[in-house]
């Protein structure tokens, strides 16, 4: 600790997500002397598992992998630094109370239940992925700027422009027609099935803020297949240990390349000395002295509270303030007694992903009451019981239900504290139906809202992607003008978390870029 | 009477405090409208009026001036983060010129703080600013409330302003140094007095509670008699702003925040401000942009001109050359300087052209009966203030 009030750093990591994991390694690895700052009393950000009933664990936040990239992965080493997988190609499984589940991608079964669709999932696959694949070349580099005489954000541009360009006449035109519509509206050109069409609509607007009428919701469905292509995975993956082993690994990787990981040492500020970022401020009452202080933490709480506006210009601040970054998506954590049984799902399905989102009205409807500060009583889930694959999470014989609630509000009529029991036993009640003897069965029960999840990860308004992923929040303009490829309007202050592009998920990519453009400033 | 409780949508311009008087005293029905309110353009003539704030002493109901009270904890470090200049050297008592800028470091507008107190601020500006100033304020723990409608505001100006004030019973009024604000009465009335002004000229602001506003207009045109008191409209004023070298925003410059064309935006720099901008203190809005301006040199300045002739230079544009083959910029401002003698103009002018000393060709067209007649004039830059009198600034001010 004294040595370290002594030493200057070349680089400082506010956060040890995944994000500012990653970067952190790859400065190390160049030779920086990296000091990474994590408040919690554990690495790992949103990408944690931890206990939340006496035996039990759960992947606290996200809770599959299927996002960072394979190349990320080998080149992290990360199955050296201890990442197992408990189970791989997990399939998705569509639940709903008028038709018997559906594994998604199982052409046989859906072609007995639509003959149609069945001819047409095919076709849509292949354009959706050939478009992924478009967007992947946005996701795997820092974004250029507009405007800029420099040569790198021309060639940039030059290159989007081409690979658009190469998709041929008729895809581009395709492309442009559908990518600013919404899932539904595509959906319902292309299939019938309505458990199909809400399961696939589903993903379009996992973690976010929209129904899936809502404008822009096939670019959020395109950037899903986008991660899934630089992942080198359409399949989702479940690490033993939980998310937290994901991140553990990185820290070990971290530390394998030269960086220094504190825990418990969460920053009250970030210094300012002559117009550029000099170290931070621990709430502890410790300075550590840095040449660069990068944030994995999301940019609302970076500027607003951690540096502090007046370092900033009114225009910028103005623009931060009005970052879209409430979240809406809430997480639901069971400890259960026993296996649970959800009606016409295979023993060998149960440890996959089952979205419970049985039409694409249904999923609108889910979302319609949050306008007006209410929780649907139905709504859409993304299931999972880990310990299917992985028995280290509860005590013998006994499972964890862990559940993304897509469409609960950061704040309700009412407030949390009086309406958590309400909305978590009506969460119960919905899965009861789907899962007969469920609700007997449950030992304890979490759940984190947007709310909860604002005050354990610390990040301003709770979501998942620190904010929306939307035309106007995305690429060039994330988070906002001014603070876009990572750089920030304080030098030597850097952003490196999901409020950069390309955004949240367990990708880590927005550390990498960051970290390059740290290595290698703007000219 | 209290006209000023009707809403904006039922009476789109409202009387100020003095309007009784105003329009009784007023000749021209020449009334025009200033930030929501109808003020007096011209009230007898323009020369009248003009030669009084050269000469004697005059009225100018400023209550239109926009005013927001800043208070808080923060206040200091919110003005210091907001404008140009450095606040923390502004002492209570005193008054400080200011301007403020936007991210790009181009001017939204100007105007004068007072420091009421240590934590305790008012701002005067040109136009309303209550968006900029609350977005300013997140992360700073300030108050900031419009107090236009709560404040009359009365500018006495002119060479016999002060001995105006001391008859009117204002003690101490003639200890007041420019830039310098007292709280003084007069029969009974709480008048705070600043010597601040317009006009570049010796003169006062009295800002009082509006029911106090009649009674003192009457006490100052009783006292001020002898000493050739009368109010003037804003045309008078105008002139003796461009004889001061003061801006007038909207004509020798345009808010940043109403700019719609990308190049019509001002920084400091340019209007030759550069004597607010104070880069060694704490972070303000703007300063990284002004800092690589300077770095790299203003595009234009804005400079004065003695244009050859009588003829005042209205909009002209400027060239280089007497062909008129390069045009190099543009008059803001014009006039025939009575007190100089000299016709003389604020112009913008692009760098490296404008320097001290240097010619340039001022494109003026003249409507001689219904005939337009074009004149390339030369043009002299010349140094601001075109009219700087050393009553202006002389404490005590000689009894006139």
């Amino acid at each position: 600790m004294s040595n370290e009030s002594a030493q200057v750093f070349d680089v400082i990591v506010i956060g040890a997500g995944h994000n500012g994991l990653v970067c952190a390694t790859t400065l190390a690895r160049a030779g920086q002397s990296v000091l990474v700052l994590e408040a919690a009393d554990q690495v790992g950000g949103m990408a944690i598992t931890r206990g939340f009933a006496e035996g039990f664990k759960v992947s606290a936040a996200a809770h599959l992998f299927n996002q960072m990239p394979l190349p990320l992965v080998r080149d992290l080493n990360l199955k050296q630094h201890g990442l197992q997988w408990a189970a791989t190609d997990l399939p998705t499984i569509g639940l709903s109370p008028h038709e018997a589940p559906l594994r998604i991608g199982d052409r046989d079964a859906l072609h007995v239940r639509c003959e149609a669709d069945a001819r047409a999932l095919g076709p849509f696959d292949a354009r959706m992925n050939r478009f992924g694949k478009l967007m992947h070349a946005l996701l795997a580099s820092a974004p250029p700027r507009l405007g800029t005489a420099i040569w790198e954000d021309k060639w940039a541009l030059a290159k989007m422009a081409l690979k658009l360009r190469l998709l041929g006449r008729q895809e581009m035109r395709e492309l442009l027609r559908i990518i600013g519509m919404n899932a539904y509206d595509l959906l319902e050109d292309e299939f019938k099935n309505p458990l199909l069409k809400g399961t696939l609509g589903f993903d379009a607007i996992v973690g976010s803020n929209f129904g899936p009428r809502a404008p822009g919701t096939v670019l959020t469905y395109l950037y899903r297949r986008a991660a899934e292509v630089s992942a080198q995975s359409s399949t989702f993956v479940q690490p033993i240990g939980g998310l937290g082993a994901v991140t553990q690994a990185l820290a070990r990787a971290a530390e394998a390349a030269g960086a220094r990981i504190r825990t418990q040492a969460p920053v009250a500020r970030i210094l300012v000395e002559n117009d550029q970022a000099s170290g931070v401020f621990l709430e502890s009452g410790e300075t550590v002295l840095a040449k660069a202080v990068i944030s994995n933490v999301d940019a609302k709480t970076t500027f607003l509270n951690l540096l502090g506006t007046e370092h900033l210009d009114t225009g910028f601040v103005r623009r931060i303030d009005h970052f879209r970054s409430r979240g809406m998506t809430a997480k639901l954590h069971l400890a259960l007694s026993k296996r649970p049984h959800f009606t016409g799902v295979k023993a060998e399905w149960l440890g996959g992903r089952l979205i419970l989102s049985p039409s694409l009205n249904d999923l609108e409807r889910a979302f319609n009451p949050t306008k007006y500060q209410s929780v649907s009583a139905t709504p859409a889930l993304e299931i999972t019981v880990p310990t299917i694959h992985d028995s280290s999470l509860a005590p013998a014989g006994q499972h964890v239900l862990s559940s993304v609630v897509q469409y609960v509000p950061y704040t309700v009529a009412g407030g949390w504290a009086t309406q958590r029991a309400a909305v978590t036993a009506q969460l119960i009640d919905l899965l009861d139906q789907h899962a007969p003897g469920l609700r007997d069965s449950v030992i304890a029960a979490e759940l984190l809202t947007p709310e909860d999840l604002e005050k354990e990860f610390r990040i301003t308004g709770g979501h998942w992607h620190h904010g929306d992923l939307a035309f106007d929040q995305f690429y060039m303009v994330r988070p906002v003008p001014g603070a876009t490829q990572y750089e920030t309007p304080l030098p030597g202050l850097y952003l490196c978390g999901a409020s950069s592009h390309p955004g949240g998920g367990v990708m880590g990519l927005a550390g990498r870029h960051a970290a390059h453009r740290v290595l290698r400033p703007n000219p | 009477m209290n006209t000023t409780t009707v809403p904006h949508y039922k009476k789109p311009l409202w009387d100020t405090p003095f309007a009784e008087r105003a329009r009784a005293f007023q000749q021209r029905d020449s009334f025009v409208p200033w930030a929501g309110y109808s003020t007096v353009d011209v009230f007898t003539t323009v020369e009248q009026e003009y030669f009084a704030i050269r000469n004697a002493a005059t009225l100018f109901d400023l209550t239109p001036m926009v005013k927001y009270r800043i208070a808080g904890v923060d206040a200091e470090r919110y003005l210091n983060r907001l404008v140009t200049r450095d606040i923390r050297k502004l002492k209570v008592g005193r008054v400080s010129y200011v301007v403020w800028c936007n991210d790009a470091g181009h001017l939204i507008d100007d105007g004068t703080v007072f420091r009421i107190s240590e934590h305790d601020f008012r701002i005067c500006t040109a136009e309303r600013q209550l968006d900029w100033f609350m977005d300013s304020a997140i992360g700073f723990k300030v108050e900031i409330e419009e107090v236009t409608r709560e404040i009359a505001a009365l500018a006495v100006q002119g060479p016999t302003s002060c001995f105006v004030l001391k008859r009117l019973g204002l003690d101490g009024v003639d200890q007041l140094k420019p830039f310098e604000w007292r709280n003084l009465s007069a029969a009974g009335r709480p008048v705070m007095v600043s010597r601040t002004g317009f006009t570049g000229d010796l003169g006062y602001e009295l800002w009082m509670r509006p029911e106090h506003a009649l009674g003192l207009w009457d006490d100052l045109m009783e006292v001020g008699q002898s000493r050739g008191i009368r109010p003037i409209g804003s045309q008078a004023l105008n002139m003796a702003r461009i004889e001061a070298g003061f801006l007038l925003p909207n004509v020798d410059f345009i808010s940043a925040e109403h700019t719609i064309r990308l190049d019509r935006d001002r920084s400091p720099l340019e209007l030759g401000l550069e004597w607010l901008v104070e880069f060694n203190k704490p972070h303000f809005n703007g300063r990284r942009a002004l800092l690589e301006e300077s770095r790299v040199g203003p595009k234009r300045r804005l400079v004065g001109l003695d244009v050859a002739g009588n003829k005042a230079a209205h909009g002209a544009l400027l060239y280089a050359d007497e062909a008129g083959l390069k045009e190099i910029g543009h008059v803001t401002s014009a006039m025939w300087s009575p007190t100089c003698k000299r016709n003389i103009a604020l112009a913008m002018i692009n760098t490296p052209h404008g320097a001290l000393g240097s010619t340039v060709w001022a494109d003026v067209y003249l409507n001689r009966e219904l005939m337009w007649e074009r004149r390339m004039l030369r043009s002299e830059v010349v140094e601001r203030p075109f009219f700087a009198h050393a009553r202006r600034r002389a404490t005590p001010p000689a009894d006139r």
